[in-house]
């Protein structure tokens, strides 16, 4: 990658713990979850998103929005490191959970994604009974007794609201489910495995409008127990769940015509939907852009 | 389409509004009618040979099948005509009980297949199945993987003799006569088996879709527990009937048994010793050329065919069992 403007990304040595400035101070603010510290994403020689650094706060929303090709979905994958599945993805920079970078080479991933969980834009149940969706990663992780199974699986579909639905079948297949079902059974099925964040992909991208609201509904209510990170094309959406908002747009590269997203703005949501300090945020938000 | 002014149709030959009508032109509708011929024709062609072989198999199997032939052992000469045509017409296929038929048997044959069959699953089937697991699941497209990947389309494409003379080379002539037994064809078969065991395999993982997995690694599960937990169940049908049709392929084949079996004319259980097969008896009594030997080929190919059918039936039958479940 030649021709964009000196980035210390490109320095291998920005992994390396940082001194301590910001860090610190922060570090001592126990509502912090994340610290992202100038990340840029890759797919292999391709950079889909750049230098982006934002915190994160404990039992908030934050919503991620931008026209297509912004680089919301993968940065937003960076955050339970689940690049690490993708041949060829690579992540720089530093996301500093709890003070600790999730990309430190002592840090297990399969060890993040216990504790930042995440629900993906189509539903993606196992082809298995409704509870042993539910019960698939309390049991994995060690969980044998039925009793205490049968508790973790109730409280979970009762939190994903889906229980008084799926009290009475679930024996049967997880696929026999509507969309809207789905989703929420995959948001059970997060849940039961008690993490702290809980990333969202466009969760309601393939849902109705009847589907979404009771979704957005549920988020409000998970808010108490979970962080939450979301993804969404619905701007309104945004504005209605998300105490606040990361505005991403595309940038095109002259030299390699390829784009690469780059974080615009990062504040209160109303602040970006009242008085947002970007034009391009304006241009978006007012629907006069994407 | 809107529109409903007639400027508003697009360009093109006159059509009629009644839909029944086509818009077709003759020359595209003689074309069509032809490609749908020739296509019924093919077909035709390529099952008339099938068909020929499995009627003519099973008339000539027929005459001298009993179930007292598929259970007695191998009359040790059948190349001299002792057993006349006559007395073949006059007992065979039904009077079981008879002293002359009671010559007539290829029990031994059938053990030798099922043993060698089941030796060679027991090797390639495990064996094949880890091997697509790392390829599909954690080689993907490292080197190594490509390079197993490329070794294993070779190893489907060698000539299944070349498997026989390789176990003959390193198994059987280091041990000498007794180094040809079930064992050793086994190894052969399974060096057959193995490379389609983990293509087909390799394949059915591929279906799985990869939401699945991800979905699996974001509740924070390894990859090999999401693999056994997940992945392989989600493909089970497939790898299933994949399997199975490489034990179809497997029980038929001769030229790897040829030289790793020995010989047997009576009930041989074990992995040791000098053994036979339904392949390798058909091409020994089909070489003898006698009246009797002929009529044994004919009984032993109808029941040859007939354990290929069954199992590759039982694995169309999981999977498609498996696909409507979903």
């Amino acid at each position: 990658m030649t021709g964009e403007p000196a980035s210390p990304t490109i320095d291998l040595t920005a992994r390396a713990p940082r001194p301590a400035p910001a860090g610190a101070e922060r570090g001592a603010d126990e509502t912090v979850v994340f610290d992202v510290c100038d990340v840029s994403v890759h797919y292999g020689t391709f950079r889909a998103v750049r230098n982006v650094s934002m915190t994160i706060r404990r039992q908030e929303i934050t919503a991620f929005i931008g026209p297509s090709g912004c680089g919301k979905t993968t940065m937003l994958r960076a955050f339970n490191r689940m690049h690490d599945l993708t041949e060829g993805a690579r992540v720089e920079g530093t996301i500093d959970y709890h003070g600790v970078d999730l990309y430190d080479p002592k840090v297990n991933p399969v060890e993040v994604r216990r504790r930042i969980g995440m629900v993906f834009q189509k539903p993606n149940p196992f082809p298995k009974s409704i509870y042993d969706n539910v019960a698939y990663g309390p049991r994995l992780g060690g969980l044998a007794k039925r009793s205490e199974l049968d508790d973790v699986v109730e409280r979970a579909l009762v939190r994903a609201a889906l229980w008084d639905e799926v009290k009475d079948r679930l024996k049967r297949s997880a696929l026999g489910l509507s969309g809207g079902q789905q989703q929420r059974l995959c948001i059970a099925r997060t849940v039961a495995v008690e993490p702290e964040v809980i990333l969202m992909d466009e969760p309601c991208s393939a849902l109705d409008p009847i589907a979404t609201g009771r979704i957005e509904d549920l988020m409000e209510e998970m808010k108490r127990d979970f962080t939450i990170l979301i993804v969404t094309h619905n701007m309104q959406q945004a504005a209605r769940v998300s105490d606040r908002c990361a505005f991403f747009t595309t940038e095109v590269n002259e030299r390699s015509d390829t784009r690469t997203g780059v974080l615009v703005e990062f504040d209160r949501t109303e602040q970006m939907f009242s008085n947002p300090s970007d034009e391009r945020t304006e241009n978006y938000v007012t629907g006069r852009f994407g | 389409m809107t529109a409903t002014a007639a400027p508003a149709r697009p360009a093109g030959p006159a059509r009629s509004d009644d839909v029944r009508i086509s818009t077709m032109s003759r020359r595209r509708r003689v074309r069509d009618r032809l490609a749908s011929v020739l296509m019924v024709v093919a077909f035709g062609v390529a099952v008339v040979p099938l068909g020929f072989v499995i009627v003519n198999v099973a008339q000539q199997g027929l005459k001298v099948m009993s179930p007292g032939l598929l259970t007695r052992t191998i009359p040790p000469d059948t190349s001299s005509n002792d057993l006349s045509n006559d007395t073949i017409a006059k007992y065979g296929g039904t009077a079981s009980t008879t002293e002359t038929t009671a010559a007539l048997g290829i029990g031994p044959a059938i053990v030798g297949t099922a043993l060698t069959t089941l030796g060679a699953s027991a090797l390639a089937i495990p064996l094949g199945i880890l091997g697509a697991i790392y390829l599909h699941e954690y080689g993907r497209r490292r080197r190594l993987a490509r390079f197993v990947r490329f070794m294993t389309d070779v190893m489907v494409g060698v000539p299944s003799v070349v498997m026989g003379v390789f176990v003959y080379a390193i198994w059987v002539v280091p041990r000498g006569v007794g180094g040809r037994s079930a064992l050793a064809a086994s190894f052969a078969l399974g060096c057959l088996m193995l490379p389609i065991v983990v293509r087909s395999t390799e394949e059915m993982l591929r279906l799985v879709p990869d939401t699945l997995r991800e979905a699996s690694a974001a509740l924070g599960i390894r990859t090999w527990r999401t693999t056994v937990t997940v992945v392989l169940p989600a493909a089970a049908p497939g790898i299933v009937s994949g399997s199975m049709l490489a034990v179809a392929r497997a029980a038929g084949e001769t030229a790897p048994v040829l030289f790793t079996i020995g010989a047997a004319y009576r009930y041989n259980w074990g992995l040791s010793g000098g053994n036979t097969s339904l392949s390798l008896f058909i091409y020994n009594q089909a070489s003898l050329t006698g009246a009797t030997s002929l009529r044994l080929a004919w009984a032993a190919a109808l029941t040859l065919i007939t354990i290929v059918v069954v199992v590759t039936l039982i694995a169309r039958t999981i999977s498609t069992r498996a696909t409507t479940l979903h």
